[in-house]
């Protein structure tokens, strides 16, 4: 009961910051919105018993990714628009509700079935959700994970090198060679 | 209990709100925070799915999956600052050259 009480109240606010995020104009206001999604987010791994995901979902997610959104907002001082939809978005409004039509079949017409691991709700009640994955990502998925680790340096010289205050060229806005 | 279908929904409609905010909002930075809704919904399925068939594999994608939303978080910001510096623009409709 407590478990209904608690998805209900998640479900509901998490799609009400989704739309608020994708409706307001002041982009600030949907990036505080977007943060309102990601504790909610963080609420259903908790109720999913992934704890760890959750720790990670609210460190990450919205202390360090969604701050970097919010000081680039302010760094280049949006300010709020007028007409804040793109010019030809009834086209394009056409196309993703397409698309709805098209995810929420699929989400009727698919078997959820699949076949059981050996990680039972007991085990990571016992040891923990960060042992489970632990034992997990460095036993079967540990080249992936030194491959992402890879990816976030390629990611970060990319950011540097794309930022970085260059010596004015010759061109008039020459920003990007 | 609460059904594998619940979170299926909610996750769905997650997705579809983030899949419309990519294609019909004008601010570059809006367009992004929409493709990190899409993200979360994707998450949410994965973690799901991970705890109704006792396997741990969605949880580590799911680490997997915000470790690139970070690196895209990062080189998405950095272009924008690009194009901003250049052309005092964040509307993709007013962005439609490949060079500048």
């Amino acid at each position: 009961m407590v478990q209904q009480i608690f998805f209900t109240y998640l479900a509901v606010a998490g799609i009400t910051s989704a739309v608020l995020v994708v409706g307001l104009r002041n982009p600030v206001h949907c990036g505080l919105a977007l943060l309102s999604l990601l504790f909610h987010i963080a609420g259903f791994f908790i109720l999913l018993n992934a704890e760890f995901i959750a720790a990670v979902q609210i460190i990450i997610y919205a202390g360090a990714i969604l701050v970097l959104y919010l000081f680039v907002l302010m760094l280049l001082n949006l300010k709020t628009e007028e007409r804040f939809l793109h010019r030809r978005y009834a086209f394009w409004l056409f196309f993703a509700l397409l698309a709805a039509v098209q995810v929420f079949w699929l989400l009727l017409h698919s078997p959820f079935a699949g076949k059981p691991g050996d990680v039972t709700p007991q085990k990571v009640m016992q040891f923990g959700d960060a042992y489970a994955i632990g034992m997990v990502l460095f036993n079967d998925y540990f080249l992936p994970f030194e491959i992402v680790g890879v990816f976030l340096l390629g990611a970060i010289i990319g950011a540097i090198v794309l930022a970085k205050d260059r010596p004015p060229a010759t061109g008039n806005g020459e920003a990007s060679r | 209990m609460i059904p594998l279908s619940a979170y299926l929904a909610v996750s769905s409609v997650l997705f579809v709100t983030g899949l419309i905010g990519v294609l019909i909002r004008r601010n570059f930075i809006i367009i992004l925070m929409s493709v990190e809704i899409m993200l979360n919904a994707a998450n949410l399925n994965l973690v799901a799915f991970s705890s109704y068939l006792d396997s741990m594999t969605g949880q580590i994608v799911t680490l997997f999956v915000i470790a690139i939303a970070a690196g895209e978080a990062a080189v998405g910001l950095a272009i924008i600052i690009v194009v901003f510096r250049g052309k005092i623009a964040t509307n993709v409709d007013q962005i439609n050259l490949l060079k500048w």
